[in-house]
Order: C-alpha cells, then sequence, then structure tokens
C-alpha cells in the first residue's frame, strides 16, 4: 500500500510549538511521536548562580498561563532546603492565590480552548456567535480567577508578592471582601458551566492510566502532599527519583518522564480526581454524578468536566479561605540560608510541578532541576494519539487530524514550559 | 449596507513563556468587542481558523533563539503592514538572553541528557535584531490595558500614548511612599513605566521587568543601592534579569563584580 502524508500545519489553542507523525500499518497506528519544537530557554542553566531571593521571579517566566505554580513549587523547595516551614494564615493565602491560578486557567481552557472542539467551532470568539452567554460567563470566570491573583499578586501574569517564606506584603481584610463577592457568582457560573460540558458528545475512549497526584491527609491537593499513584506508588516528593525518570528523547525538547518500572503516567485534573475524590467536599460529589461521573473517570475527552469541577471546587475553596481570613502578625517568616538541598512539588492546573535546588551556604543556587506538567505527560499523549487514530483511521485524514488536536487539547499542555504548530504526518505502508 | 472591512491581525511567537499574548485573551470584558472590530485572523493560541497574510498589524511575541525562528520572522515582517513587538523577550531577548553571558553549550549540557538532539543560536535577540519594528511594547509581562491602547493607536494611524518615563512617577501618581527612603533597594528610578508601580505598593523594591527607562542613571543608582548595603554581586544580579541585553542595564551590570 502506498505511504500517505497529510501536513497540519498548526496545532491550535496550545500554547507553544510541535508537529505529530504517525506510522500506520495494517489497519493500525504502530507510533506516535508528538515533537515538540519550542526553543531550549534554559532556565535549569541560568538559574545556577543565582540567589534563592530571586528565584519565584524567575521561574514565573517558564509559564505566562501558570507562574503560580512555578512560584510555589520554588518557594517550597526553599524552605524545604532551609528547614523552615509556613503554616497558618501564610499557608491559607498560598492556597488561596492558587484558587485564583486554578479558576483562569482552567476557565480559559475549558471555555475559550477545549470548548470549541467539542460544538465544532475554531475558537471561542466565532463560538460566541452561537453561544454567547456561556462564552461570557466563562470569561466571567476567569476574570474572577485574575482577579483574585490580582488582590493578592499585584498582577494577573508573573504576579510579584510571592517570596521564600511567605509573601512581600498580606492583604488586608477589606481587599478580599470584594474578592469573595465575585467568587460567589463565580461559583455559580462554574456549576452551570459543569453542567453544560456535561452535555457535550464524547467518544466512547478510556484508557487504563497510571494516574499520579499529590494526596495529602484531608485537603484536595494544592501545594503539599505525598505523591501516589492508582498502581502502588506513595512516597515523598524527595523521593520522586526513585520512581520516575526523565528521558530525553531526539524528537522532542521537552523531556519525557515515564515511572521505571512501568512507563507513561498521567499528572492532570484526571489523576487529581480519581486519587482525591475523597477529598471533595459532598456537593461537589454530587455534582460530579448529576454530570454523569463517578469516583474515577478514565476517558481523557471528559477532563474538560473534571477541569469545570475543580473550578467549582476552587471558587468554594477560596470562599471558605476568606471566611477564615484574619492577617497574620508577619508577611514571612524568616529564613537563614545553608548548604542543602530542597525538594517542592505543588499542583499545576495542568498536574505536578516538581523542583528540586541544590543551595550554597550563602543561599546560591548550585544546581536546579525542574520537571513541568507537560512533560510528564507526553508518553501518556503519544499513547492517546496512537489508540485515537486507529479507531479513526477509516475516517478522512481531516478528521483523524481534528480527533488528534482534540486529544492533545485533553491534556491542556502548555507546550512552552518546555508548542502551535502541529504538523500532522500520516505515514501509511 | 456592505460591511466596512476590518483591519487584519496576526499574533506570533517565537521563545517566549506566552504571558504577552495571554494579556489579549485576559481583556476578558475587551475581547468580543475588539473581535467585533478587527478581524483576529491568525491567533493560534486561540483558534484553528488562521488565515494567510498579509496582515495590517502583527504583535510579536518572544525572542529569535534559532536559525529557523531567524528565518521565519523575515517572513512575519513581509506578512505584516506595522509590526509590533510585546514584551521583554521580543523587545530586549528576555530571561533567556542570559545565554549570551555564558557558553550556551554548557546551558545545553546542564539540561539535557544528549546535547546532540538540540539546535540553539548562541544567542537570545530580539526582534529589532532581524527585522525594522514599528513599535516596542515594553514588559515582562505587557500590561493589558497599554496593549489595547497600542492596538487602538495602530488602527487609528497615530502613534501610542505610552510614558517612557520611570516607574518612580508611576509611585508618586499612585500615592505610594518610596521604599529606597525605607531601605530597601529599588530599581524603579531607572525603570520604564507601565506596570503601575506594583512591587512598591507590595513594599518590596522595583525589580526593573519594564527594562531601562529613556536616559536613565544606572551609576548614581547603583551608588544608592551600595549605600543601602547592596553587594555588588547584588547589583549584578538585578541588572542582569529579564532585561538583562538592554544596553544601559547590560553596561550596569559589568561594572559589577560577581
Amino acid at each position: 500500500m502506498a505511504t500517505k502524508t497529510i501536513r497540519v500545519d498548526y496545532l491550535a489553542r496550545i500554547e507553544g510549538e510541535g508537529a505529530l507523525d504517525l506510522e500506520v500499518s495494517d489497519g493500525r497506528v504502530t507510533s506516535a511521536q508528538l515533537r515538540i519544537f519550542e526553543p531550549p530557554r534554559f532556565f535549569e542553566a541560568f538559574l545556577r548562580g543565582r540567589s534563592y531571593l530571586e528565584t519565584p521571579d524567575i521561574v514565573a517566566r517558564i509559564c505566562g498561563i501558570c507562574p503560580i505554580a512555578y512560584q510555589m513549587s520554588a518557594v517550597h523547595a526553599i524552605e524545604n532546603a532551609f528547614g523552615a516551614s509556613v503554616g497558618g494564615q501564610l499557608r491559607a493565602l498560598r492556597r488561596l492565590i492558587y484558587c485564583g491560578e486554578w479558576i483562569e486557567s482552567h476557565a480559559l481552557h475549558v471555555v475559550m480552548l477545549h470548548a470549541p472542539d467539542f460544538l465544532g467551532y475554531p475558537d471561542g470568539i466565532r463560538m460566541a456567535r452561537d453561544h454567547g452567554d456561556a462564552v461570557r460567563n466563562g470569561l466571567a470566570l476567569k476574570k474572577a480567577g485574575n482577579e483574585l491573583i490580582r488582590v493578592l499578586g499585584g498582577r494577573e501574569i508573573h504576579p510579584v508578592n510571592v517570596k521564600p517564606g511567605g509573601f512581600h506584603r498580606v492583604s488586608h481584610p477589606r481587599e478580599l471582601l470584594p474578592v469573595a463577592e465575585i467568587l460567589k457568582r463565580a461559583s455559580e457560573l462554574a456549576r452551570d458551566l459543569v453542567r453544560w460540558v456535561a452535555t457535550f458528545p464524547f467518544p466512547d475512549f478510556t484508557s487504563n492510566y497510571e494516574f499520579v497526584a499529590l494526596r495529602h491527609p484531608d485537603e484536595y491537593p494544592f501545594n503539599e502532599g505525598r505523591l501516589v499513584s492508582n498502581r502502588g506508588i506513595d512516597v515523598d516528593i524527595r523521593d520522586y527519583d526513585g520512581e520516575f525518570e526523565e528521558r530525553h528523547v531526539a524528537h522532542s525538547t521537552a523531556l519525557h518522564s515515564v515511572v521505571k518500572r512501568r512507563g507513561a503516567y498521567l499528572v492532570g485534573p484526571l489523576a487529581r480526581y480519581a486519587l482525591n475524590f475523597d477529598r471533595l467536599p459532598p456537593p461537589i460529589q454530587a455534582l460530579a454524578g448529576e454530570a454523569g461521573l463517578g469516583p474515577v473517570c478514565r476517558n481523557p475527552f471528559q477532563s474538560i468536566i473534571v477541569r469545570a469541577l475543580e473550578i467549582v471546587y476552587a471558587c468554594e475553596e477560596a470562599l471558605r479561605l476568606i471566611a477564615g481570613y484574619e492577617p497574620p502578625d508577619a508577611a514571612s517568616v524568616p529564613l537563614t540560608p545553608r548548604t542543602s538541598t530542597g525538594f517542592g512539588c505543588t499542583e499545576a492546573p495542568r498536574g505536578i510541578c516538581w523542583h528540586r535546588y541544590d543551595f550554597e551556604a550563602d543561599g546560591t543556587i548550585r544546581t536546579a532541576r525542574i520537571v513541568p506538567p507537560t512533560s510528564q505527560n507526553q508518553p501518556s499523549i503519544e499513547a492517546d494519539l496512537a489508540a485515537v487514530a486507529t479507531a479513526f483511521l477509516d475516517q478522512p485524514d481531516e478528521t483523524i487530524r481534528d480527533r488528534c488536536e482534540q486529544s492533545i487539547r485533553n491534556y491542556d499542555p502548555c507546550i512552552s514550559c518546555s508548542a502551535h504548530f502541529l504538523k500532522l504526518s500520516v505515514h501509511r505502508t | 449596507m456592505a460591511e466596512r472591512k476590518r483591519p487584519r491581525l496576526a499574533v506570533w511567537k517565537f521563545a517566549s513563556c506566552d504571558g504577552c499574548q495571554l494579556s489579549l485573551l485576559d481583556c476578558e470584558d475587551e475581547l468580543l468587542a475588539l473581535a467585533g472590530v478587527i478581524d483576529i485572523a491568525n491567533f493560534p493560541e486561540a483558534s484553528k481558523a488562521v488565515e494567510d497574510g498579509p496582515y495590517d498589524l502583527s504583535l510579536v511575541e518572544g525572542s529569535i533563539t534559532t536559525a529557523h525562528d531567524a528565518e521565519r520572522i523575515r517572513t512575519v515582517r513581509e506578512q505584516s503592514k506595522h509590526l509590533i513587538t510585546i514584551g521583554a523577550c521580543a523587545t530586549v531577548g528576555g530571561i533567556q538572553a542570559l545565554r549570551n553571558f555564558a557558553d550556551v553549550k554548557d546551558f545545553i549540557a546542564a539540561v539535557y541528557a544528549s546535547p546532540q538532539y538540540i539546535s540553539t543560536l548562541a544567542t537570545s535577540t530580539p526582534i529589532s535584531a532581524h527585522v525594522p519594528v514599528d513599535f516596542e511594547l515594553r514588559g515582562c509581562p505587557i500590561n493589558k490595558v497599554q496593549l489595547l491602547e497600542v492596538i487602538s493607536a495602530f488602527l487609528a494611524g497615530r502613534r501610542p500614548a505610552v510614558a517612557a518615563h520611570s516607574v518612580c512617577v508611576e509611585c508618586k501618581q499612585r500615592g505610594t511612599v518610596c521604599v529606597m527612603v525605607q531601605g530597601t533597594p529599588c530599581l524603579g528610578p531607572v525603570t520604564h513605566a507601565g506596570c503601575g508601580a506594583i512591587c512598591p505598593s507590595f513594599r518590596r523594591g522595583c525589580y526593573g521587568c519594564y527594562g531601562p527607562m529613556e536616559t536613565p542613571n544606572t551609576a548614581a543608582l547603583a551608588r544608592e543601592w551600595q549605600a543601602l548595603g547592596a553587594a555588588p554581586r547584588d547589583i549584578r544580579r538585578a541588572f542582569r534579569s529579564f532585561n538583562a541585553a538592554a544596553e544601559p542595564f547590560l553596561r550596569e551590570s559589568e561594572s559589577h563584580g560577581d
């Protein structure tokens, strides 16, 4: 049979640049390679020789969509290295600003980037011609998350207030009260969003993922917890290297992470949800049931429902934190640098973001390692692409391409943290 | 009545974090109205409906760090009536320009197990080093209100009203007490306005993410920093961040030891 090649010039609505090569033989996709061309920016190299004090501002620049995730993993790693712990209202404020990032990032992805796939529009703006209220409500949700970040962090993108040990300045309760009013409405909008996305047509597709997420004794995870999986991993974050390894493959500038003993794994909303369903408040569990989800969801296309549920959770959690807020006496805890190694791992909207730093006695970084969520998901994305493309091989190339693009968007990949131009090549032999 | 032809907008990404183009999507209240008056013809982060050029206005995010991107920016320029850079990466090379001070081979080896798979240039350079640029909007990240002003100005055929004074003026405008007089080193006196003086309002010194203002006296500021107890290495680090390759910051960083 002749070899056939389809070229797709753009992978739209993804942050970054990539291409997809599919090898097809005897009616099956035998290989799917997502090639990422995002130009490397070498953060782990130029962090060497910088001060721990500069680190939250520098690592924020890895990703304009989830800067808080990078800041939080960094400050936890720094405090871990220097033997400090941040508790009480400072800890609550960190959780609160993270709620803001989940709301803005998830709302952007669910409404403006992912929903158009299901309803057959090229983008959220054109979708607004027929679904005006849904898009306007989605933008209102996104704005609510951004407002929370702006009040606590100074600005939506690369906020300035996070520092090792806490914050530069803590908010006055009167600054938070207007945000609480916005969040009450946002929580209602988010519930409507769950019900709306639950009506979308979902392909009958499931995958037997190894889910990996943080798990905390009593909270749905943001900043802290043990690293767990549904196949028996349960380790301290400092033992990440015992269970996982990063591989450098020729076709991508993003390193690929795998579970050493097994291979591909999944991080992000589906993993968090499956491993922490019992940590969700009962009304949100009930809403999940109403949306047709059990305690575990293995259909990656339904990740859009889980993201919407997490927006509801983040709004409710933010309201709870604001209601219990009393300004702490000090905006940060004092830190004393020392020769040390520290680990931080937090739940970025798209999955765990793991950091490790070695410090010199004065707090200068000797080495830095940062494992972003998308590089961890890349082997799972490739496995999904092979399976999805196989299921659609009898369809026109245009359909295969659209389904592959949609499959990639299921992961909300932030390929700039490690891609927009997907060149799809299907090699049929 | 025939519909008036809307100007065509394109948004391009080079080496960057996506934060500056996200600023356009962060205009939650204005986005749908904006899409009514301009044709968002090419914005891959937001849409898979990508239309061919030419474009009336191109917004360019990111710096040039690969041979492929050095070619790509030329084709962007050829298709664009006006080309505006958005943010510190596109305007001065961004944080990734820290490679300009090192051997990029060392950088590759520090991050990647198989350096032979990585193709990159030795430097991160701004768009203006490769093609003519009609306007440069500063900031890491840009201010979305300024972005809307720049888009409106170019569509109306006027220069954007973007002040070139220092962050100090913005502190005075918002009534923030100077953090330097309280003993906190601050880059505000030499940093281009535009952010709204956010850092001092959070009781920290400005860290220069909007790059140098017009005619900054960086040497005088460095002396003030020393008087406040900053070590040479602190001063060198401060000038060597998100706008490290901007000429006044580059020169000042070189006069302080590591």
